[in-house]
């Protein structure tokens, strides 16, 4: 199970290489299905499992000139508000709502991972 | 900078940092395409700039998911230093592979992941 665990960090980080994302949305079920952690908990430890990926794919990102870093603090300062009162949800509201309302937010990325690749006449990457 | 342009990126942000505390993910799914339609920002550059908010977002909502006790960090560092190794091979197979092939294998992945939570 921690060699699946492991597997799993690797994919994620790829597809977050991959898509500039932070790899949150394959964290959480692997922490669920892998690690045996409650929707909650997995949630919250992937939010630190996040912060080194995210960190090196801005370092990279730096180099290419792709970051706007003073809009990028804004909306990262600005989004305390927002994560304080999804944190109080997510600790009231039952597991399974939680469980539901986290599959619905993966179909939505993946619709949006399609339509993006269908878009893109001469895929790149 | 102009008082419109501060409230889409409040905006933005307030959003980014509700679904990451209630869903534990960095919002780089709102992030990115609102950065593009809102502010006129070019795919890579949102990418770009959403990854820098996403290390602040997280770090937040990491600091009050602890609060409440939620946060195994033995299991998270297990997770996302792997991780680590991934971005930087996910960039470097980015410059040699169809995009097209990787983002439709991707897809059919979270349609599983979002079956098994589910039916769990």
């Amino acid at each position: 199970m921690i060699a699946a665990a492991i597997a799993i960090g690797v994919l994620a980080g790829l597809v977050a290489g991959l898509l500039g994302v932070g790899g949150g949305i394959l964290f959480v079920p692997a922490l669920v299905v892998f690690l045996d952690l409650s929707q909650v908990d997995a949630e919250a430890t992937s939010l630190l499992a996040i912060i080194p990926v995210a960190v090196v794919g801005v370092v990279r990102q730096l180099d290419y000139g792709n970051v706007r870093l003073k809009d990028g603090a804004i909306i990262g300062f600005l989004s305390a508000g927002g994560a304080f009162l999804g944190v109080a949800l997510s600790n009231h509201v039952p597991e399974r709502a939680l469980r539901y309302g986290f599959a619905a937010l993966t179909l939505l990325v993946a619709a949006q991972i399609v339509r993006q690749a269908l878009r893109e006449p001469t895929p790149r990457g | 900078m102009p008082r419109g342009r501060i409230l889409k990126l409040a905006a933005i942000g307030t959003v980014a940092g509700l679904l990451s505390g209630l869903f534990g993910v960095g919002g780089g799914i709102v992030i990115v395409p609102l950065l593009v339609l809102w502010l006129g920002f070019g795919e890579r550059e949102a990418a770009g700039t959403s990854l820098a908010a996403i290390v602040v977002i997280a770090g937040f909502a990491a600091a009050l998911q602890a609060a409440y006790g939620n946060v195994h960090v033995g299991k998270g560092i297990l997770m996302g230093v792997p991780a680590v190794g991934g971005v930087l091979v996910g960039t470097w197979l980015q410059q040699r592979l169809q995009g097209r092939t990787i983002s439709l294998l991707m897809a059919g992945l979270l349609v599983a992941v979002a079956v098994d939570l589910v039916l769990r």
